[in-house]
């Protein structure tokens, strides 16, 4: 057996043909490889540029958006008034940059995701962490009325206690633990995603059986699966940022091996790579992002899956490229979509996760629709 | 001549079929679809599918010809021994009509009601949004019982329950704005919303206006900025406020201007029926163990 070498360090270098072995800049490759490499490179360029524009304009927007509607002279007036620092600084701010990091993660994990399973339809939510997630919160929801139906009554307190927050971070990790014990492990890329979707299954009937004995959970059940992000404050926004902190760094690092399993489980062995740990590091990488994204604003839809498509749509690049990048496109989509939740209708609230499917969804129909009129 | 005399004969017969019909009752009674829903029989076996509407068949007196509920259904104590049907949306359809009823009572929700009418059961949709409603369903529904006395009876004791919890609330809460949450996401009862109803009726204002819909799902921003003079809430979420961004400003909360329910208080005041009377006693108890500030309110 090959000895095991964290990519990117030594030779051999696990890197696909035609790939140089420099390792690549950030935005592109080196530029030695004539015009169709540059026209690549010009792309990425202008799709961090776009990206970059894109978020600072929408951060403003997200504090100027609030429950009067959007308007830049009401956000004078409220920064002119008493009561700006609750407003803007302890609920506009962090709803904001909380949207955003919420949708960050959620892209990192979507683009970690279709790298390690070689798919484009793999999601965050496939490896059970949204039915966990879920059957977490449907548990502390109804906690109080299972009492009499075999959970005593110390226990039910002690289910209350843990929280929503923390009960659906637990749950999506014990979601993906399930699964990566169904699967022993990381071995097989469809044993893995075989073991997700089953997981998936088993974990929302379990929550179904238990809205079905305790009714009062469904409302929350159903507001969970939906998205929020109207509650986000500065401590979520603490503990999104610190996973933000934690997965973007490892999934960097990793980005190499990704770029060298594209070309199949068989070659990338061959390259020096050990796949088990691989996919144990990516799909811990996977379950913290996409745990700490769902305990903070719920199931938010589609961005996971369509920030990646997005990032490469419009730019082809390397793993590491296409996943900071959709880590950018993700924040980019679900703050761009709270912001319309807030000011379509204020200040009544259309639920953020339809939104991101619609913005998400268009702007996918639009890039599919041209490439194939181009 | 056999056609003159037909062309004579038959408006004549027709005259004839509809007379009972515009005798009997002026205002034909008609459901929430607008079907009429005059019974040659009073109905001697009942499925409800909702609780409110099972509370009501009760407190008309004819619980006994209830026999069968929806899962929800647990108020009067009596009918948690019938057999639970599912609920509206995953009703037990062969169940239902195993137990052979003369009426089914639902609310609007077309799938279940296609469905029991296509296998020939007589179907009586009502709505509860608000008070009128209420008070149309209990109409209807002693009608069809052939006890049109024992609605205005009902009514005036759910009347008379709400005057007595207005007349208990403190003179220094008239006019103060609540703040109601039905769900933590959240989701406030509005002031066309019953709830919203039974409040103005106890003298008090609410800071979501009728024109936002009975239950809307608001950004929370806005209550921070609303500043409710009295916040109500399940215990549960209401002891978690304090801990949502920026809610800590909310002076109701700071100065325990609130009403916390628990888990059978909130069922009772999320329900429209005839326990609303009970609801409005509920909230009048709650408002007048309320602190007065040291304002002197």
């Amino acid at each position: 057996m090959a000895a095991e070498h964290p990519p990117g360090r030594t030779a051999p270098s696990p890197l696909p043909a035609g790939v140089p072995a420099k390792r690549q800049s950030l935005v592109g490759l080196s530029a030695d490889a004539g015009s169709p490499m540059l026209a690549d490179r010009r792309r990425r360029l202008r799709l961090v540029a776009g990206l970059v524009g894109l978020s600072a304009l929408l951060l403003f927007a997200g504090l100027a958006a609030g429950s009067d509607g959007w308007s830049a002279a009401e956000l004078m007036r409220t920064l002119r008034g008493p009561d700006a620092a609750l407003i803007i600084g302890q609920i506009r701010a962090p709803r904001t940059l909380g949207a955003w990091l919420t949708g960050a993660l959620l892209g990192l994990a979507g683009a970690t995701a279709q790298g390690l399973f070689r798919n484009p339809l793999a999601d965050p939510y496939l490896l059970g962490s949204a039915s966990g997630a879920s059957l977490g919160v449907v548990l502390v929801l109804a906690a109080a009325a299972l009492v009499g139906h075999g959970v005593s009554l110390a226990t039910a307190d002690a289910i209350a206690r843990i929280g929503l927050v923390g009960a659906a971070f637990a749950g999506a990790l014990l979601g993906v633990l399930l699964t990566l014990a169904l699967a022993r492990g990381a071995q097989q890329t469809v044993r893995l995603l075989l073991a997700g979707v089953v997981v998936g299954v088993v974990l929302s009937a379990v929550g179904d059986l238990v809205t079905t004995a305790a009714p009062e959970a469904l409302r929350g059940k159903q507001v969970f699966m939906l998205g929020s992000t109207g509650f986000l404050g500065w401590g979520s926004c603490a503990a999104l940022g610190l996973g933000l902190v934690a997965c973007v760094p490892l999934s960097w690092r990793w980005s190499r091996a990704l770029d060298a399993l594209t070309l199949g489980d068989d070659s990338a062995r061959s390259l020096g790579l050990s796949l088990p740990r691989v996919r144990a590091v990516l799909v811990t990488a996977l379950a913290l992002a996409t745990g700490l994204a769902v305990s903070q604003a719920g199931l938010v839809a589609f961005v996971g899956l369509a920030a990646p498509h997005l990032v490469r749509r419009f730019a082809p690049a390397p793993h590491g490229f296409t996943t900071l990048a959709s880590a950018a496109a993700g924040g980019t989509l679900l703050l761009a979509a709270d912001v319309l939740a807030r000011s379509l209708i204020a200040p009544q609230e259309v639920p953020v996760g339809a939104l991101t499917a619609l913005i998400g969804g268009g702007y996918l129909l639009w890039l599919l629709h041209r490439r194939r009129v181009a | 001549m056999n056609g003159r005399r037909l062309r004579t004969a038959l408006p004549a017969a027709l005259l004839v079929a509809l007379l009972p019909l515009t005798a009997l009752a002026q205002p034909t009674l008609r459901d929430d679809r607008g079907v009429a829903v005059a019974m040659a029989v009073p109905p001697q076996r009942i499925v409800s599918l909702l609780p409110s509407l099972t509370e009501s068949v009760c407190v008309l007196g004819a619980c006994a010809r209830l026999v069968g509920t929806d899962r929800f259904s647990n108020w009067p104590a009596s009918v948690a021994a019938l057999p639970k049907l599912g609920g509206l949306d995953d009703a037990q359809i062969e169940r239902i009509v195993a137990l052979k009823p003369d009426v089914v009572l639902v609310a609007p929700s077309a799938r279940v009601i296609e469905r029991l009418e296509a296998i020939g059961l007589k179907v009586i949709v009502l709505d509860s949004r608000d008070h009128a409603d209420v008070k149309h369903a209990l109409t209807l529904l002693a009608a069809v019982l052939g006890t049109p006395a024992a609605a205005d009876r009902a009514w005036a004791g759910i009347e008379a329950d709400i005057a007595d919890a207005a007349a208990r609330v403190p003179a220094r809460l008239r006019g103060q704005r609540v703040y109601f949450e039905i769900d933590a996401t959240p989701y406030a009862a509005g002031a066309g919303s019953f709830i919203g109803q039974t409040l103005a009726r106890l003298g008090l204002g609410n800071i979501v206006p009728a024109e936002m819909g009975p239950f809307p799902k608001l950004n929370p921003e806005y209550i921070v900025r609303a500043q409710p003079d009295i916040v109500m809430a399940a215990r549960r979420d209401l002891a978690a406020m304090p801990r949502r961004p920026g809610w800590s400003t909310l002076r109701a909360l700071r100065s325990g201007q609130t009403c916390g329910f628990d888990a059978a208080q909130d069922e009772l005041l999320t329900r429209s029926g005839p326990r609303m009377g009970e609801a409005a006693r509920v909230l009048a108890d709650c408002l007048a163990s309320i602190p007065a500030l040291p304002d002197g309110r």
